[in-house]
């Protein structure tokens, strides 16, 4: 049994405080659905695309105070960013955005990083198949 | 804000009136029980009085009480010194599989040094069943170890019953009572044990000192060698500070436990009364009445404990929980799987431990900010959408 105390930075507080873009989208382009109960974390990260830019972006997660802030901020740096760009977003600059990240806690920018490709990978072969 | 602890089962704080008999054994009375001038013999006299203390909250004689650092040094002491002791008869323990770490570990040393253990699976209440320990004992069977009341979930096992089973087959059995010496009532004449390990600082004496109690006549190897203090049996200088400490807690713990015992639980059914009706698929973790007086453990589904136990951190409310999450490893409590709990319940346990300073208040204050809190998670989760 461990408490949570202090172990995060402001920005991770303020992005578990204060999640930006959760909640579902309707008919979203692609869908990224990683993480198991097992492990504690499940991430679900929906995209609109647009002309191949990322127009919106939303998410919805079950997780720690950790796995929530890395989903809002990956929502957040996906924004306007074209697939080739967003693509190249990485689980350490999730964490830099965060101004970091206990030790323990790094799989969770690796979820989120999971998350973003997941749904990127989705959109891609949907796209193809129209 | 005001903070309102939740987590008397991690630890207490110590008595103002336990500190303040401790002061002058750091300075003017500093002497070395084992010295036989003034300051030593003032020493050890105030060593006896805290035998007497605890030996009087547990019903047990003074030679039988052996101070050590504390629970997890008590549980070492019993299971590495009764198996060494007993080598020559067997190599076989059994325990629980919502033991403590510090019996699991001690036991994992133990098998990688040549013995053997059972780990006896629990109902979905946590209990042990009597009949699972009488199948499990074996010719080789040394020593059996069941703790009193799980840390997490508070479920008081029938120790009496399977310490009787034990002594029927000529094995030893050792109880860890870290949660509930100073907390319920218990005699180790009544339950029958061999050994007990209890804790200070579970019962607002200080960190770092606690006790095992060794029946007069079990055989125990001991662990710790050197000045043959604690008659032989633990040596190492006395902590004459913590000691005075444990035994006033011990003391004030005994006179003042029926009236807590009462007070707790109803503040305890409160707690959960409030929580089932107030949030929709909670569940209750463990017994319902045989239980901790100051144990409350729920599951709130689709919800994540980490994230619950941020949120009233938030809200000046300090409480636990068995998720993964929080611990650093993967894997949630091996208490509630091994009750059953799919790994997502467990992710969403919380655990509120109440205690001396606990007030109604408190209790209200919970009920009302968690339900704001879990609905605001849920309507970020995943698999509450899939449920619907």
């Amino acid at each position: 049994m461990t408490n949570a105390g202090a172990i995060y930075s402001e920005k991770v507080m303020d992005h578990f405080r204060n999640p930006r873009n959760v909640g579902d989208m309707e008919n979203p382009d692609g869908v990224g659905h990683v993480g198991n109960p097992t492990c504690g974390d499940i991430m679900e990260l929906y995209i609109r695309v647009k002309d191949n830019i990322i127009t919106d972006a939303k998410f919805k997660t079950f997780g720690c105070g950790a796995a929530i802030a890395t989903s809002s901020m990956v929502t957040e740096l996906v924004m306007g960013k074209t697939i080739e760009e967003a693509l190249e977003i990485s689980n350490k600059a999730v964490v830099e955005a965060l101004d970091g990240l206990p030790a323990v806690k790094m799989h969770c920018s690796v979820l989120a990083e999971e998350a973003l490709k997941s749904a990127i990978d989705d959109y891609l072969s949907k796209s193809a198949k129209r | 804000m005001k903070r309102i602890y939740m987590d008397y089962a991690a630890t207490t704080p110590a008595r103002p009136e336990v500190v303040q008999a401790m002061l002058p054994y750091f300075t003017e009375a500093f002497g070395n029980p084992s010295s036989i001038y003034s300051y030593g013999q003032e020493a050890k006299a105030a060593v006896d009085q805290a035998r007497t203390r605890v030996a009087n909250l547990i019903g047990a004689r003074e030679e039988e009480i052996v101070f050590t650092s504390g629970g997890t040094e008590a549980d070492n002491t019993a299971l590495v010194g009764v198996a060494l002791a007993n080598e020559s008869k067997g190599n076989h323990i059994i325990t629980s599989a919502i033991e403590h770490h510090a019996v699991i570990e001690t036991c994992e040393f133990l098998e990688k040094r040549g013995f053997t253990a059972t780990h006896l699976k629990v109902d979905k209440y946590g209990l042990v069943d009597p009949d699972d320990v009488r199948k499990a004992i074996t010719s080789k069977t040394v020593l059996i170890s069941v703790m009193h009341a799980n840390n997490e979930i508070g479920t008081i096992q029938p120790i009496a019953e399977l310490a009787r089973i034990a002594r029927e087959a000529g094995v030893y059995f050792h109880t860890d009572a870290v949660q509930t010496t100073g907390h319920i009532p218990l005699d180790v004449n009544q339950l029958g044990v061999d050994l007990l390990s209890m804790s200070a600082h579970k019962f607002h004496g200080p960190k770092g000192v606690g006790a095992l109690y060794i029946k007069k006549g079990t055989p125990l190897t001991p662990f710790l060698h050197g000045g043959g203090q604690e008659k032989r049996r633990r040596s190492g200088t006395e902590n004459v500070p913590g000691i005075v400490g444990l035994g006033l807690a011990a003391e004030l713990a005994r006179l003042e436990m029926d009236g807590e015992v009462r007070r707790l639980t109803g503040l305890r059914d409160r707690l959960i009364a409030g929580l089932m009706e107030r949030i929709d698929h909670v569940r209750l973790n463990g017994h319902a009445t045989k239980r901790l007086p100051n144990n409350v453990n729920v599951s709130v589904e689709y919800v994540e404990g980490e994230s619950m136990i941020l949120n009233l951190d938030l809200e000046g409310i300090c409480a636990s929980t068995g998720s993964a999450c929080s611990s650093g490893s993967l894997e949630p409590s091996h208490v509630l799987l091994a009750c059953g709990l799919l790994h997502e319940q467990a992710h969403g346990s919380l655990r509120f431990s109440l205690g001396k300073w606990t007030e109604e208040g408190d209790i209200n204050r919970v009920l009302d900010v968690l339900p704001g809190i879990v609905s605001k998670l849920r309507a970020m989760s995943p698999l509450l959408k899939s449920k619907k």
